[in-house]
């Protein structure tokens, strides 16, 4: 018991010296792991749009093979930066500008710091998108996209109103879960020198030897950043899936079926709502736990 | 007879050795009500995919007022928004209400301003019944009530000719009659009609021609009283029989 409060007085001693120092940490984890996730899920979603371009036999030659020569860059990029950890490609990135240009171009300064953190974490949480938002425009029932293109909408009007609209919603919690990765794994960008919240916690006990006490406070900082970015990520999906009901304008002289008047998600006997209901509730399950960033 | 919308000419489709689609040959004029009818497999789906350009023809013609669509250097997009579709599995889109639904097509294909497609799409809400719906997600809506949506989507193109593949065969039974009941109102209007359906008596009593298939070819075709009252041939009468005893 008295090791708590002690522990208590310590944190509390370390942050009345150093309570800036970790707040701006803060500041500039979320800022790093909020851009870098925005860009990287800009890289991805272009990726897997590129990625999904429909093509036939009865297309053009170059067109198609525009689109393989495509399709295999993406592939390596994906693997490359899949297949290798973040903090070696950190240094092999910040290092290896100034080494091939002989110095002349380098990251030089806080803001080169701060360019090549972003231009490192956004290629990775790109990476990862990339798959996710093929996943999710592929997961996307063909018969609308027939439907779509049955009215006359061409490739790119099918994507954008159709498609993507509910491929988004579906990797919403993909998103999510690279934020919340970002947020932690922003920690290795210490070794090119970037000051975030955990490059604070090695500045601080380097000064003191504080490394208990500093490390509770570290771990209540990165607890509470990433709950409240699923909080926020949780209230983006509700908004996004709209209202449940619907008011109903006038009544229907065409229905015979009593049923088809209720509330629909309650499920009546006729309808197949509470199946794909249930399908979607699954899938989404799913995306939560297998996280196609889980490995790391 | 009215004017000639559609020619069919020599259409065949392979999918690699299967030949599904054999030397196809009709007409669909202004006005037409056609039934295609067939056992399952016998390439009716396949058929309205290919006027549809959903699927590309392997040989033959599409004349559309005289023009080959099945060609090279045709737009299927403009051919598709003049040649309506409807889906046995209905493919409404289900990010958007149900009149959103019907004005997209308008909006983004027809380029018209959101007032006259929302004008027009409640007008064909309004004459498949389902005016009362309009804010309703697809998931929201029932099987019947969902086709009824798609017909509405389909017209607010304004279509010369409308496709339906099998538009009641996903449906409960309770569900059926309140589509057919929409297809018929469309057929007394004077709507040019492709309907492939296993509904006898919707080929009968509704439609100007029924068109029976097998195996990739058409067998027989006719009036519904010639088809009906007196097939020609063996493959008609014992597919008819099949109905007639279930
Ligand atoms: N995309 C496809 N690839 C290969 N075979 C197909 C494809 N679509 C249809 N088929 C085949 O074509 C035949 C006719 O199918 P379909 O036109 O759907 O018949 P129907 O609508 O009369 O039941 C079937 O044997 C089916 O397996
Ligand atoms: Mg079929």
């Amino acid at each position: 018991m008295e090791k708590l409060v002690k522990l208590g007085q310590d944190m509390i001693l370390l942050w009345d010296n150093y309570g800036a120092a970790y707040l701006s940490g803060i500041v500039n984890t979320v800022i790093l792991a909020v851009v870098a996730t925005v860009i990287g899920c800009i890289i991805g979603l272009a990726c897997g749009i590129l990625n999904t371009i429909p093509y036939s036999p009865q297309d053009h030659a170059a067109k198609r093979t525009l689109l393989k020569v495509v399709r295999a860059i993406v592939r390596i990029y994906v693997e490359v930066f899949r297949g290798t950890p973040m903090v070696l490609q950190a240094v092999f990135i910040y290092y290896g500008l100034p080494y091939f240009t002989d110095g002349r171009v380098a990251f030089s300064g806080n803001s080169g710091i701060w360019l090549a953190s972003i231009i490192v974490v956004s290629i990775n949480t790109g990476a990862y998108m990339a798959e996710s938002v093929r996943g999710g425009i592929i997961s996307i029932d063909p018969g609308q996209t027939e439907g779509a293109m049955a009215i006359g909408m061409t490739h790119v009007q099918t994507m954008t109103n159709v498609i993507l609209p509910q491929a988004i919603r579906n990797i919403i919690p993909q998103i999510g879960n690279n934020l919340i990765i970002n947020i932690k794994d922003t920690s290795v960008m210490f070794i090119i020198s970037f000051t975030e919240f955990f490059a604070w916690h090695r500045y601080i006990v380097g000064v003191n030897n504080m490394y208990f006490p500093s490390a509770a406070i570290e771990m209540i900082g990165y607890l509470t950043m990433t709950l409240i970015a699923s909080f926020l990520l949780r209230l983006v999906e509700k908004l996004m899936d709209g209202s449940d009901s619907y008011e109903l304008v006038q009544t229907d002289p065409l229905t015979m079926t009593a049923g088809t008047y209720n509330y629909p998600d309650r499920g009546t006997p006729f309808d197949e709502r509470s199946k794909e209901y249930r399908e979607r509730t699954k899938e989404s399950l799913k995306n939560r736990n297998g996280s196609t960033r889980g490995e790391r | 007879m009215g004017e000639m919308i559609l020619e069919v000419r020599h259409l065949s489709k392979t999918f690699g050795s299967n030949q599904v689609l054999r030397d196809i040959d009709f007409t669909v004029d202004k006005g037409d009500v056609i039934s295609i009818i067939g056992a399952s497999g016998s390439g009716k789906s396949t058929l309205l995919r290919c006027i549809n350009l959903l699927e590309t023809p392997t040989s033959g013609e599409i004349l559309y007022h005289g023009q080959n669509v099945a060609g090279r250097g045709i737009n299927p997009s403009a051919y598709r928004s003049r040649v309506g579709m409807v889906f046995q599995s209905f493919n409404l889109f289900n990010n958007m209400t149900v009149l959103e639904n019907c004005m997209v097509g308008q909006i983004k294909v027809l380029k018209k301003n959101r007032d006259a497609a929302r004008r027009s799409a409640m007008d064909y809400l309004e004459k498949v019944g389902m005016a009362p719906y309009i804010n309703a997600k697809p998931r929201q809506i029932s099987g019947g009530q969902k086709q009824r949506v798609a017909i509405a989507r389909a017209l607010a193109m304004d279509p010369e000719v409308l496709l339906f593949d099998e538009p009641t065969s996903a449906l409960d039974p309770e569900m059926v009659g309140e589509v057919l009941t929409v297809m018929q109102a469309l057929a007394t209007e004077g709507m040019t009609m492709l309907v492939v359906t296993h509904e006898m008596a919707f080929a009968r009593d509704v439609s100007t021609h029924v068109v029976y298939m097998n195996q990739g070819v058409i067998c027989e075709e006719g009036t519904p009283a010639e088809v009906f009252g007196n097939p020609q041939r063996q493959e008609t009468k014992d597919f008819l029989s099949r109905f007639r005893n279930a």
